[in-house]
């Protein structure tokens, strides 16, 4: 498994409503198909109530091997569902990949 | 602005390094952990924190943790956050890069740092 699938794997325990993971990487100095740098965005009720700081640090935990390992930056945009409709409109959220094509 | 560590010291033992890590946060309203300086920041993440730190108008103060390895490796275990940069108000983690961009955004940031300065000035006084 890539690290980017790993990290969109691990994420799905917050129930997401919507959830982009992106290889950032090579926008930084690194080797060409590096996995360092990614951009978390994340939708879920699990949100509710937390402070951004808390958002990030059950983000941070669940990735923590990662963290420890591979990834040198992570970049995270948590919102709850209504954080997101009040930024960014009602557009209808896509659902998180599930992984399917990559068993073609 | 300031720098904090004195790069001649002697390597810290780990325990050192806890107590001067705890005396900065302690000792500095506001405070940012971040790769190189707020004149030449050495990561886009501590580049665009340092630029909404600088938009609020407020004195801070930062340590370079790229030239304090000690501290780059003890900070995050202490704060139980991985990454830098790591902004410090009143000797509370507010958060890295995204949570004070958005914190800026939503103009929260701004009566935050002002409120520090405010009550550091009164303490001082």
């Amino acid at each position: 498994m890539t690290v980017q699938e790993t990290i969109e794997t691990k994420l799905t325990a917050l129930d997401p409503l919507h959830l982009e993971v992106d290889n950032e990487s090579g926008n930084h100095n690194v080797a060409p198909g590096s996995e360092s740098h990614f951009k978390v965005t994340i939708v879920s009720t699990r949100f509710e109530g937390m402070r951004l700081l808390d958002r990030h640090r059950l983000i941070n935990e669940l990735l923590a091997d990662e963290l420890a390992g591979p990834v040198h930056a992570l970049a995270i945009h948590a919102y709850t569902a209504a954080n997101w409709e009040s930024r960014f409109g009602k557009a209808p959220m896509s659902p998180p990949c599930l992984g399917g094509s990559k068993a073609d | 602005m300031l720098n904090q560590a004195d790069p001649n010291e002697e390597p810290m033992s780990e325990t050192s390094v806890e107590d001067t890590i705890r005396g900065q946060i302690s000792d500095n309203p506001i405070l940012l952990y971040m790769k190189g300086s707020p004149s030449a920041p050495q990561c886009g993440f501590s580049l665009r924190t340092v630029q909404c730190l600088v938009d609020c108008g407020q004195r801070f103060a930062y340590v370079d943790v790229l030239s304090n390895p000690d501290i780059r490796a003890t900070l995050p275990q202490i704060a139980d956050w991985p990454t830098f940069p790591q902004l410090y108000v009143e000797g509370e983690l507010v958060g890295g890069c995204d949570i004070v961009s958005e914190m800026h955004e939503n103009g929260e940031l701004k009566p935050l740092l002002e409120d520090a300065a405010e009550k550091a000035q009164t303490s001082a006084e």
